[in-house]
């Protein structure tokens, strides 16, 4: 049963700020219209998370606006898409700074100081986990195991990864992104090769 | 006998995750034609013969859960490759998705052929971005190569394979809650049975495997069961990834047989190579964090399910996670504590309230500030959750409690009678953080 966005349903209720309108570029209507082939055609709300991704991308956080957008790609109510995007940690309701650092604060990466990453972090941008920059340049967040503890600790910077960022070296690294932006993560180690 | 890893053994060559590279130097895809030169049940007679088991945590063997895929329905069928890997400790499907991604995508359709399906969903945790990338640029080389798509290799036999980011959710790589997040909703699990082999994504058939134990499959089919059997204990056969992490010298994944012992792969020389800083060793958690605790004296155990299981923990997911005696247990507690706490999905009640009841509880006796009831308390709320949750999870999260306290008693008690925390590592916050979230 599909329900139109405008239509009536008991579990429509009042969403997050809407914010600014929103509506997909063309650019990610086109990559939205191909993702969903990807799905049985009665399944089009397995794509939104892609279709989350998509506004995210567009701009910086999940408003309002941009839920009741999905809503009517999906074809679902937009309480259904606020359900999902409370779940997941990676959608962001509320603005973001340029370089999102996510702090891996589990047992491997703790283990080699990542508790003391995130305090130096902490004390050179001088916001608390959770918080955000006032220029909207960093935010800190401490995140659950990333998936590549035998390089602790790591930092995954929106979608870039650095990777053994000693607690000393965590001032640097701030200045290092104002500066180089971009070019001073590591990466993943996996990318390098035998020569 | 000196093994020869099969799995990962190029991923540092160059060029490693190209098709090229994978048809040339490493006989890709030929496991996928002679599996479609045989009928579908003999593939799953030859996974089942060779004793492969689910490489994600639980240990099931594939070729079982192969067969309970539902036959006789006119229903589609799924594969559902699980690649959320979010255990902390386990990174191994990384490497291979990121280094030997064409690996995976043959052994997504030697399984789809096998079962009946026309079409694989990878299931990517969203972290992987970067992983998600090499991978999607893989799945295109083969759909150009004629491996994926319509008609493969002129035999009539169609296969579509499809990434599917997820967005930062643990539970997620729980079978059913994965099917519900493939489904977009939130990851969290359904009540079994019916198991996902008769109702699964969209309610049809579906399979759901770990990335390593379908990277296994092309091997099986190229070099016979007898081959992948042989390659480790009885009924602990073929190749595995073994995660080490934590305070050794040489954290990494490596490749070895179920044969090679806890001790071999901690302090080998081809292996992890020691302790880090000439600390000694204090414990391991050996198969991700959600597994009890083994210490010096269970170092001699060949890393197999079944000998791991014998000496009191689980295999899991092969993320070893190895610490010095630098490290607090209750410290340990209640950094995993924290994680099950964050990743409970909520949808039952003593996994969700419980796990955030021992966060507090622990946090209270890690400052020491706690009571000796406390640890009892601990105790039981720990050994209430076991077995009373839809899923695993519940019991992942009581285990880093009951497993630190039945070992390490006494340095829960030495926090409550000295009042601190009695073995503070300089590698710890220095303030007491507040939790942010």
């Amino acid at each position: 049963m599909d329900y139109a966005p405008a239509q009536f349903h008991r579990s429509a209720r009042k969403l997050a700020e809407p914010g600014e309108p929103f509506a997909y570029t063309p650019e990610n209507q086109a990559k939205f219209d191909e993702n969903v082939t990807r799905y049985p055609p009665d399944q089009r709300k397995s794509a939104i998370l892609y279709a989350l991704y998509l506004v995210q991308q567009q701009q910086g956080y999940i408003t309002g606006a941009g839920m009741q957008h999905v809503a009517e790609q999906i074809r679902c109510t937009a309480a259904d898409v606020e359900d999902v995007v409370s779940y997941y940690t990676m959608f962001y309701t509320k603005p973001v700074g340029k370089y999102v650092l996510n702090v891996c604060r589990t047992l491997s990466c703790a283990l080699l100081g990542a508790e003391r990453v995130t305090e130096e972090l902490s004390e050179k941008l001088g916001i608390t986990p959770g918080q955000t920059t006032a220029d909207g340049v960093f935010s800190l967040i401490e995140v659950e195991c990333l998936g590549a503890c035998d390089r602790a600790p790591v930092v995954m910077v929106n979608d870039d990864w650095h990777e053994r960022l000693s607690p000393g070296d965590a001032g640097q690294f701030v200045d290092d992104i104002r500066t180089k932006g971009r070019a001073t993560f590591t990466g993943c180690h996996l990318h390098v090769e035998k020569k | 006998m000196a093994y020869e890893p099969v799995l990962i053994k190029d991923v540092r060559e160059q060029g490693s995750y190209t098709l090229d590279f994978y048809v040339k130097q490493a006989r890709g895809y030929e496991g996928l034609k002679k599996s479609l030169t045989l009928k579908p049940n003999d593939i799953i007679e030859q996974v089942k013969a060779s004793g492969l088991r689910g490489r994600g945590g639980a240990g099931f063997p594939t070729g079982l859960k192969w067969q309970f895929v539902l036959k006789d329905t006119p229903k589609p069928k799924y594969i559902a490759c699980n690649a959320d890997e979010s255990e902390p400790g386990t990174f191994k499907d990384h490497v291979l998705m990121e280094r030997n991604p064409h690996l995976l995508i043959e052994g997504c359709a030697i399984g789809c052929y096998a079962i009946g399906a026309k079409v694989a969903y990878i299931y990517i945790r969203g972290e992987f971005y970067h992983v998600q990338e090499m991978l999607e640029r893989a799945i295109e080389e083969a759909y150009k190569a004629g491996f994926l798509g319509k008609n493969i290799l002129g035999t009539g036999f169609d296969c579509d394979v499809y990434v599917h980011r997820g967005a930062g959710a643990y539970e997620a790589g729980e079978e059913t809650a994965l099917i519900e997040s493939l489904e977009g909703k939130r990851a969290q699990p359904r009540i079994k049975p019916p198991f996902p082999a008769v109702a699964g994504l969209y309610q049809c058939p579906t399979a759901v495997n770990n990335v390593e134990t379908l990277c296994n499959v092309p091997l099986i089919v190229l070099n016979g069961p007898e081959w992948f059997a042989k390659l480790g204990p009885e009924k602990n056969g073929g190749p595995k990834l073994f995660c080490i992490s934590g305070h050794v010298k040489r954290p990494g994944v490596y490749e070895a047989s179920m044969h090679t012992t806890l001790r071999d792969l901690i302090f080998g020389d081809q292996y992890a190579q020691g302790m880090k800083d000439g600390r000694k060793f204090k414990a391991i958690i050996p198969g991700g964090s959600s597994v009890p605790i083994l210490l010096e004296q269970h170092l001699d155990t060949p890393a197999s399910f079944d000998h791991i299981q014998k000496a009191g923990s689980l295999l899991g997911s092969a993320g070893l996670i190895i610490m010095d005696d630098s490290v607090c247990m209750v410290w340990l507690a209640m950094n995993l504590l924290h994680f099950y706490r964050h990743e409970s999905c909520g949808k039952c009640t003593p996994c969700r309230e419980g796990g955030d009841w021992l966060y507090k509880l622990l946090q209270r006796v890690e400052r020491g500030e706690g009571q000796m009831k406390d640890i009892d308390l601990l105790y039981g709320i720990a050994n209430n959750i076991v077995g009373k949750t839809l899923c695993a999870f519940g019991d992942a999260a009581a285990t880093p409690v009951l497993t630190t306290i039945n070992l390490f008693r006494d340095e829960f008690e030495a926090h409550v009678r000295e009042g601190r925390c009695t073995l503070p590592a300089p590698w710890r916050a220095r303030h007491a953080m507040v939790a942010a979230h």
